[in-house]
């Protein structure tokens, strides 16, 4: 059964993207173990707001788990220690009686802070517009039937699909690296045939927007797929580094 | 009165679209690149609407709250999107999904607008395997289908538990690519708050930018609001934090009708409410439903030991399950519409037989289909589901059946639009959910992500023209104008009042009250008496808002609280308006049930004589009852019968 | 040019760098068992492999190899320590199954280098540099005079009865061990020649190649210690 827990919430607070941060520590008490990890920040800001002082301010939409737009670094982990979710999807279960939780943002170049806990993930964005897309316009394509797909292509390209642009492969990353992110969209495209006419163009275009916004370079220590709440698998990193390759050398 | 237009095109219902289309004015493409158009929003709707227009050659601005135009709510749905591509060989068409979208809206739907909905289903598909959308598929290389609540075919497509996520991906990278390309221009993180007319037409909107905290003006030949649903003024939704219905509010506020309002839709399969510090509910899929079977005890003295704790849902022997929808439904069981399946949940639990702590849950059961398929097959369909449900309850649904309780989770009122998705602001349209759209007073499952991609790629960049047609000489507005610095200055006074209260609660705990009002009187049954009381009730809640409530930090900045109190001033005046709304509405149809009128066996008893109509609601001033007008419903093709969903 | 300014670029030489390094550490290895056998046959080898214009044309682009493979480490880790922007993390965790050494590398290719610095000062300076500097004869540290091409009298100089040395290039091979489980299957990842079937192949043949590699190397160290060249 869920017991109600005392606990001590030790948070990265920071005005701007200019000024200095520093921890502050919080207490907080008799929180329900089924509660989860992001009503129980409500609950400290509702506790602040009451106090008098400014709440923290983090991202969070959904709080299904779908939506990306919730971060923070839990206890030294993206997203928390719970594997193949995300922070709203984590529950106040994973954490004991008397237990300091440490919650950061994403420290990552590519991602400024904005305040607090928020961060700027545009950069995903931008690197989406470069090239993550089949270039098709509104109307006048083919029926949906009229090409069969494997079904093994089709659920490989689906796994790559599942990403939820949430950061946390750069933000977990030794290298600040966004390679997970880029190649499960290269990945996703390049395995349907709708997205293969234009695989080469893909690549080269959102590997060179990655690095034009500064993220490093991957080396393969895998942290990126141990911490990505949808478990997107660095074989797309091998995927996209084969199109991106092959397409230098057909130049 | 004024008389409401809806401006249906004449002719036989399968014509009416194609001869709308053969006979619209069109906008030349040299026109195009003069004029602009504002889209807020980038959910379905939003976000194909915005790269549609885009790639016709307009000048697109988009906003959004988000931080990504990625993290639309639209992301969230998860079961699939119809078409009537009858793939499946089970005797779909596109008259069918017609008539059973017109049916699961219980006969308060436009008839012109749903089978135009029906007739570009199939387009949609075609659409989103170009984009490369990877639905699921069969082992000869073909797309899958299954069947989903209120149909009797196959005609649901899907991409696992996440097809929301997949079409609102798709949609989001044909509009990375026209932002790339600079024909859109992509605003995030502002918040509209209003929407500026000049001359009687919607010219331009206020947006706040929620970094800075500044107001901006922004000025566009038409705008287009996709903002999605209101279903937050209940406080617990399944809908995302930051839904949100002031958008649509605010254009209310300025003369746009608001339809149906008191109609919202209680989705039957949520994890059921844990606490009082709860933030959102969370949905299961309706997808379950094709597996699952949902039961509570026959026996009072089991579910008094459930609640108690005493006694688990494997404990109860097959005899003393009552599957109450195969009992009560028998030809479509468990499949039957959300509206029939969240009371006849209510009922059950109304009546004692709840089977948790509050006793408001009852057990979705996949024994059965665990036994007939095996637990690999089950757990390859809703492996996901089943964990993320672990998760969030600690119980195992491979061993103990899940608990789920309906909760608020879209609202088919919304924005007025005629044909042309034109509310009756000219220059100013509505797509997706923030339209009153195309499901009158219940939607079926799948269809919402049907209607958002319909209005958002097929419908709207086509009727927009009719009307942007004879703008072309007209040039582009300076946000100088006096009528924009006059909308400015009464947000910022509306944010420096909202700043100055500094009472004693919280923006969140008044919100709380607001959605306890609306539960309790405005929820899954009505009546008469309740519904005044909660008039009486929320007047007095707007009043404790607008006198003590707290909001920290400053108006011209980051501020996340007062984005909230925004929203929440907005969302008190919108259960206000529902529940003027149910309360004019004494029958009960869809998702509105008046406990007054029903039938002996507790099913929803229409009055189609008296309510034959679509409610416009118009603004008439702060603290001003609105006033109704109403859209008459002519049904030329389709005969309205009581919706029987037990043979 | 895409291999110097791309970011996958700059991992290929990295990785194809990796991968000639990992070549001439077998070959290197090959010649290492033959001494254990007989110091005359490597004798015959180090002769094969002294200031001939061959030998020391290799040698130049073993060189090349190394450095670039090492300046590309230092760039990279550079870029990516910018990458990772200013502030750290005050708490981070390593994520299972995320391996120490794939975090480590820059540190054990530089242990790496440090020995390899001692190995050259042994081996190369007196070998085929002091040949390139026209010498014919080599004097060690008590006074046996050898010739450069000798290099079975070199390990038995240095190795035989060393404890000192020893344990030192045993530590080597260990630092070179956990470089070569990562950077062996890292390098054919980069080259995009993975999926997720053959993930769990490759690294299990990377630490197989890495372990069989490095006890060769220590097994023929310990003989060298025990009984000289040619003590089998």
């Amino acid at each position: 059964m869920d017991k109600d827990i005392n606990i001590s919430v030790k948070v990265w607070r920071q005005r701007g993207p200019k000024e200095k941060g520093q921890f502050e520590t919080y207490q907080l008490k008799n929180i329900n173990q089924g509660t989860s990890f992001l009503e129980m920040l409500d609950i400290l800001n509702e506790q602040l707001i009451n106090e008098g002082k400014e709440p923290i301010v983090f991202d969070h939409d959904c709080r299904e788990g779908i939506c990306g737009m919730c971060s923070l670094y839990v206890n030294g982990h993206a997203h928390g220690p719970a594997t193949g979710a995300t922070t709203c999807q984590l529950y106040m279960r994973r954490f004991h009686d008397g237990e300091t939780i440490t919650i950061e943002p994403w420290r990552s170049a590519g991602f400024p802070i904005i305040r607090d806990l928020m961060v700027d993930r545009y950069a995903y964005d931008k690197i989406i517009q470069a090239g993550g897309f089949v270039s098709v316009n509104t109307g006048g394509v083919p029926d949906a039937n009229s090409i069969a797909i494997p079904r093994d292509d089709a659920e490989m390209a689906m796994d790559a699909a599942a990403c939820i642009g949430c950061g946390a492969c750069a933000a977990a990353c030794k290298n600040g690296s966004a390679m997970l992110f880029v190649s499960a969209k290269v990945s996703q495209l390049a395995l349907l045939p709708q997205g293969k006419i234009e695989a080469s163009r893909r690549a080269k275009a959102m590997v060179a927007k990655m690095d034009e916004l500064g993220f490093g370079n991957c080396t393969n220590t895998r942290a990126c797929e141990m911490e990505c709440p949808k478990n997107i698998s660095v074989s797309n990193i091998a995927r996209m580094n084969r199109e991106f390759i092959w397409a230098k050398l057909k130049d | 009165m004024t008389e409401i237009n809806s401006k249906i095109p004449q002719g036989p219902l399968a014509e009416k679209w194609s001869n709308y289309k053969a006979h619209q004015k069109l906008v030349n493409p040299a026109n195009k690149r003069r004029l602009d158009v504002i889209v807020v929003g980038t959910g379905l709707a939003g976000a194909s609407a915005a790269a549609s227009l885009a790639e016709m050659g307009f000048n697109v601005l988009n906003f959004c709250i988000q931080d990504s135009p990625r993290r639309a709510h639209s992301i969230a749905a998860q079961g699939g999107i119809n078409a009537a591509k009858n793939y499946q060989n089970d005797g779909d068409s596109v008259y069918r999904l017609f008539y059973d979208t017109i049916k699961g809206g219980d006969y308060r739907a436009r008839e012109a607008n749903v089978y135009r909905l029906a007739e570009v289903s199939n387009s949609i598909i075609d659409q989103c395997v170009a984009q490369g959308v990877p639905f699921a598929r069969e082992y000869g290389g073909l797309l899958d289908n299954r069947s989903f609540g209120g149909a009797q075919v196959s005609r649901t497509f899907y991409a696992r538990g996440q097809t929301g996520q997949q079409l609102l991906l798709g949609a989001y990278s044909a509009l990375s690519r026209q932002i790339g390309l600079g024909k859109v221009k992509m605003y995030t993180r502002h918040e509209m708050l209003d929407v500026v007319k000049i001359d009687g037409r919607a010219r331009g909107i206020i947006a706040r930018n929620l970094i800075t905290g500044k107001v901006e003006r922004f000025a566009a030949h038409a705008v287009v609001v996709a903002t999605g649903g209101y279903v937050n003024t209940f406080f617990l939704s399944t809908n995302a934090m930051a839904s949100n219905g002031s958008a649509a509010w605010q254009c209310y506020k300025k003369g746009a009708y608001f339809a149906n309002p008191c109609m919202v839709q209680i989705h039957p399969t949520c994890v059921p409410v844990h606490g009082d510090y709860q933030s959102k509910l969370t949905l299961m899929s309706e997808s379950l439903r094709n597996d699952g079977r949902i039961w509570v005890p026959k026996k009072l003295e089991d579910a008094k030991a459930l609640q108690a704790g005493t006694k688990k849902g494997k404990d109860i022997p097959e005899a003393d399950r009552d599957y109450y929808l195969e009992r009560r439904y028998p030809a479509f069981g468990n499949l039957v519409p959300r509206d029939v399946a969240s009371r006849a949940a209510k009922e059950r639990c109304d009546a004692g037989f709840g089977v948790n702590n509050t006793g408001l849950a009852v057990f979705l059961d996949f024994s059965d289909a665990i036994n007939r398929l095996g637990k690999e097959v089950v757990k390859a369909k809703y492996g996901n589901l089943f964990d993320m449900y672990e998760e969030i309850t600690n119980d195992d649904p491979y061993e103990t059946p899940m608990m789920i309780y309906p909760a608020l989770h879209y609202s088919m009122g919304g924005l007025w639009v005629d044909y042309e998705l034109m509310t009756s602001i000219p220059g100013l349209f509505a797509i997706g959910e923030a339209n009153f759209s195309d499901h009158g007073a219940n939607r079926l499952g799948a269809s919402a992500l049907m209607q958002g991609l319909a209005d958002g790629y097929f419908v709207l960049p086509y009727t927009i023209q009719n009307y942007l047609s004879d703008q072309i000489q007209v040039p582009r507005f300076s946000t100088d104008l006096p009528e924009f610095a006059e909308a400015e200055k009464a947000i910022n006074a509306r944010i420096a009042k909202l700043m100055g209260i500094q009472g004693k609660e919280s923006v969140d705990s008044i919100h709380k009250k607001l959605g306890h009002i609306m539960w309790e009187h405005i929820g899954m049954a009505r009546d008469a008496k309740g519904l005044e009381e909660a008039i009486q009730m929320l007047k007095d809640l707007k009043k404790e808002f607008w006198t003590n409530v707290h909001i920290p930090g400053k108006g011209d900045d980051l501020n996340v609280e007062l984005e909230k109190a925004l929203r929440l001033a907005d969302f008190i005046e919108i259960g206000t308006l529902m529940a003027h709304d149910a309360l004019d509405r004494a029958e009960s149809c869809g998702g509105h049930f008046r406990t007054e009128h029903q039938t002996e066996e507790g099913e929803a008893l229409r009055h189609d004589d008296k309510f034959m109509y679509v409610s416009c609601w118009e603004y008439q001033g702060e603290d001003k009852d609105p006033v109704m007008l109403k859209e008459d419903l002519n049904y030329e093709f389709v005969v309205p019968q009581t919706r029987n969903y037990k043979k | 040019m895409w291999l110097l300014n791309s970011s996958i670029g700059k991992k290929l030489i990295m990785s194809i760098s990796g991968i000639f390094l990992i070549l001439f550490l077998l070959f290197h290895m090959s010649m290492n068992v033959a001494a254990v056998f007989s110091g005359a046959a490597y004798d015959a080898i180090c002769a094969f492999l002294g200031a001939n214009w061959y030998a020391v044309a290799a040698t130049m682009v073993l060189a090349a190899g190394f450095i670039i493979h090492i300046i590309y480490a230092f760039i990279l880790t550079l870029q990516n320590r910018k990458a990772r922007g200013n502030d750290r993390y005050a708490i981070n965790a390593r994520p299972k199954g995320v391996e120490w050494a794939s975090q480590n590398m820059l540190v054990l290719g530089i242990i790496v280098i440090l020995f390899l610095v001692l190995h050259f000062t042994q081996f190369w300076y007196n070998m085929m540099f002091a040949e390139l500097m026209g010498h014919h004869e080599v004097m060690l540290g008590d006074g046996t005079v050898a010739s450069p091409q000798s290099g079975a009298t070199f390990i038995n100089y240095y190795f035989k009865g060393n404890i000192l040395i020893t344990v030192l290039y045993l530590i080597w091979y260990v630092a070179l061990w956990f470089h070569l489980t990562h950077g062996f299957w890292s390098a054919i990842h980069t080259l995009g020649w993975n999926n997720t079937i053959w993930m769990s192949r490759w690294e299990c043949i990377s630490k197989i190649f890495a372990t069989v590699v490095c006890a060769i190397f220590a097994i023929i160290t310990i003989i060298f210690y025990l009984n000289g060249v040619g003590g089998c």
